[in-house]
């Protein structure tokens, strides 16, 4: 304990340098911006930046792009609940409460919460980070291709606790979204798939263009055509701060977020929309009022935010122990460390002390940062909304055209984005939700590639799924869930003849 | 769980907006096929000219104001400041 106090007091000192910290501030500010546009992700923030790192001590450069990273998850969640336009794939799940909470004129203690939720999650998550690295990475690798198909698997079954409305429309939308991921290149196979003949398909459909159409240009649609002006209702000063009820309610959901996402994050590979979804299904599963959720329930905003914040803190664990990418932002951070000569391994922690806990201290101060930031600028942002919506939307389409054409500098994208959004209109008219077609977009080609592996790996035989402690715990409580949600159902229809018969018992009784 | 009994009725559900959403699709498709070849200034200078002007019957003024800005300030933002390639037109901008 003592050494690890003096390695962060080692770190500290590196990170509260002016140097490092000019650094920090300036990648958190330029993650932020990042973030807010819709369309241009933190992957795309730090690649452009990742030259401009170069000239760089390592440690600034690494302190640079975290910033990025971590900027663009609190910039993501601003433009997801004041315009129900995910910044990023893993804000879609804030978008749904988070707007409402803005139509109902509670925007400033959604972006609030958001912000104080990302702060919690991410210095808890930092803290594990530090404490836990080594073990939870040998935890991690032993995720196999069958504990990868069973942990996926179990997103999806999660699914079934989203909407209060009718399930199967939640499974059908998730099913159109596994649909959509299936077209492009066959991962084992090499041949192209669905993809008529135009070649920009071979990746498959983004998810970026489907997440800013299906969200950003169906709201934009939607709320254009109305006669009346959206409703939204202008917050007076005092109402941009969370009341203490919300304060309350929305403690446990940040705790149980930050575990949650904790753990989803430091599986290699695995995706941080994962963690948002996870946790939106576990608060509306655990909360007295379920009912609200979809209409503006702080839950909804506390749990998912913090969730994907602390996914971020868990990816860089099988980073920074082990040299793992764990997804393709941290491949692009290990890239800019061996540019710089530094080996990322198992021998980082003892042969850069000052690097390894010098990154950690900044993400303390990152944090920190990013809270100053944010807070007040929540007064800023809320104003944006005071501007007239004819001239407001169109600004709004034109960034994300932008966002949308930067990410691969192709028009097929931009065509897909229109299309989704029409999709998105019709869908939200006839009252599905949207969420899920983005996770089955995005899990789809993981789990078809687990699947394979796993039945290479057992030469045919589906047993491997059982024989494996760990896939089969996460296959079992898989299973209970979607009982479970069944379970209501089930028992409806007996305590339908029960009810029957209590109630002639008791007529006869009150006679 | 399934019930569909909850969902709203198919006659209940408005389409009075339509018209608006098919300008704004129209707006997009028209940018599917012309960023690449008007180039992206005056790609967005149409669009917002469309979209102001026509569907939302802004005065001249201000539509060419807010679209010459828009277009001009989000080149420069993005091309210049941040160095993202945006396609060029025929007309050079």
């Amino acid at each position: 304990m003592a050494e690890t106090l003096h390695n962060l007091y080692i770190g500290f000192s590196v990170a509260l340098s002016p140097n490092v910290l000019l650094y920090a501030f300036v990648g958190c500010v330029i993650g932020t911006l990042v973030g807010v546009l819709p369309g241009v992700g933190p992957l795309a923030g730090i690649s452009l930046l990742l030259p401009v790192s170069f000239g760089l001590d390592p440690t600034a450069a690494i302190v640079l792009l975290a910033g990025i990273y971590y900027g663009a998850m609190y910039g993501g969640s601003t433009t997801s609940i004041l315009m129900r336009i995910p910044g990023e794939a893993a804000s879609v799940m804030t978008c749904i409460d988070g707007y409402e909470m803005t139509r109902k004129g509670r925007a400033g203690a959604a972006l609030a919460i958001a912000a104080v939720g990302s702060y919690v999650a991410g210095t808890v998550s930092i803290v594990g980070l530090m404490l836990l690295a080594p073990p939870l990475a040998s935890f991690a690798l032993r995720f196999g291709p069958p504990e990868y198909f069973a942990l996926l698997l179990l997103g999806l079954l999660v699914l079934a606790y989203m909407s209060g409305g009718s399930v199967s429309k939640s499974l059908a939308m998730a099913v159109l979204g596994l649909l959509l991921g299936m077209i492009g290149i066959d991962p084992m196979t090499g041949f192209f798939r669905f993809s008529y003949g135009l070649v920009e398909l071979g990746d498959g459909i983004g998810v970026v263009p489907v997440a800013v159409g299906l969200f950003g240009l169906s709201e934009i649609l939607l709320t254009a055509g109305q006669p009346t002006a959206p409703e939204v209702k202008k917050p007076r000063l005092r109402e941009l701060l969370p009341s203490r009820e919300e304060w309350r309610d929305s403690f446990w959901p940040i705790g149980r977020g930050t575990v949650l996402g904790f753990l989803i994050g430091i599986i290699p590979g695995s995706a941080h929309i994962l963690s948002s979804f996870v946790s939106y299904a576990v608060e509306r599963r655990l909360s007295k009022h379920p009912e609200r959720f979809g209409h503006g329930a702080i839950e909804g905003v506390a749990g998912p935010e913090s969730a994907n914040n602390s996914a971020t803190s868990g990816a860089f664990v099988p980073m920074l122990a082990l040299g793992v990418p764990s997804g393709p932002i941290p491949a692009v951070m290990i890239a800019a460390m061996m540019v710089h000569g530094v080996s990322p391994g198992p021998l980082l922690i003892a042969q850069q002390p000052q690097l390894f806990w010098g990154f950690i201290a900044s993400m303390y101060v990152g944090n920190v940062v990013l809270l100053i930031l944010n807070l007040p600028l929540v007064g800023i942002f809320v104003n944006v909304l005071k501007v007239p919506y004819p001239l407001l939307y169109p600004t709004i389409l034109i960034f994300c055209v932008l966002g949308v054409y930067a990410v691969n500098g192709s028009v097929v994208d931009l065509g897909i984005m229109t299309v989704m959004g029409a999709l998105g209109y019709v869908l939200r008219k006839f009252d599905f939700e949207t969420a899920p077609v983005v996770l089955g977009l995005i899990l789809a080609p993981m789990m078809e590639m687990s699947f394979r592996q796993s039945l290479s790996m057992s030469s045919g035989s589906y047993s491997i799924f059982v024989n494996r402690p760990i896939a089969l715990v996460m296959l079992v409580v898989g299973l209970a869930l979607l009982l479970l949600s069944v379970a209501p159902w089930l028992m409806k229809t007996l305590d339908w003849r029960q009810r029957f018969g209590l109630a002639s018992g008791q007529e006869k009784e009150g006679m | 769980m399934v019930t569909s009994s909850r969902a709203p009725r198919r006659s209940s559900i408005s389409w009075t907006g339509w018209r608006h959403a098919a300008a704004i699709l129209a707006a997009c498709v028209f940018a599917v096929f012309a960023t690449e070849r008007l180039g992206y200034r005056l790609t967005v200078l149409l669009m917002l000219g469309f979209l102001l002007k026509v569907v939302e019957g802004r005065g001249w003024l201000q539509t060419l104001l807010f679209a010459f800005g828009l277009a001009f300030g989000s080149f420069f933002l993005f091309y210049t400041l941040l160095r993202v390639p945006l396609p060029e037109g025929p007309l050079g901008f």
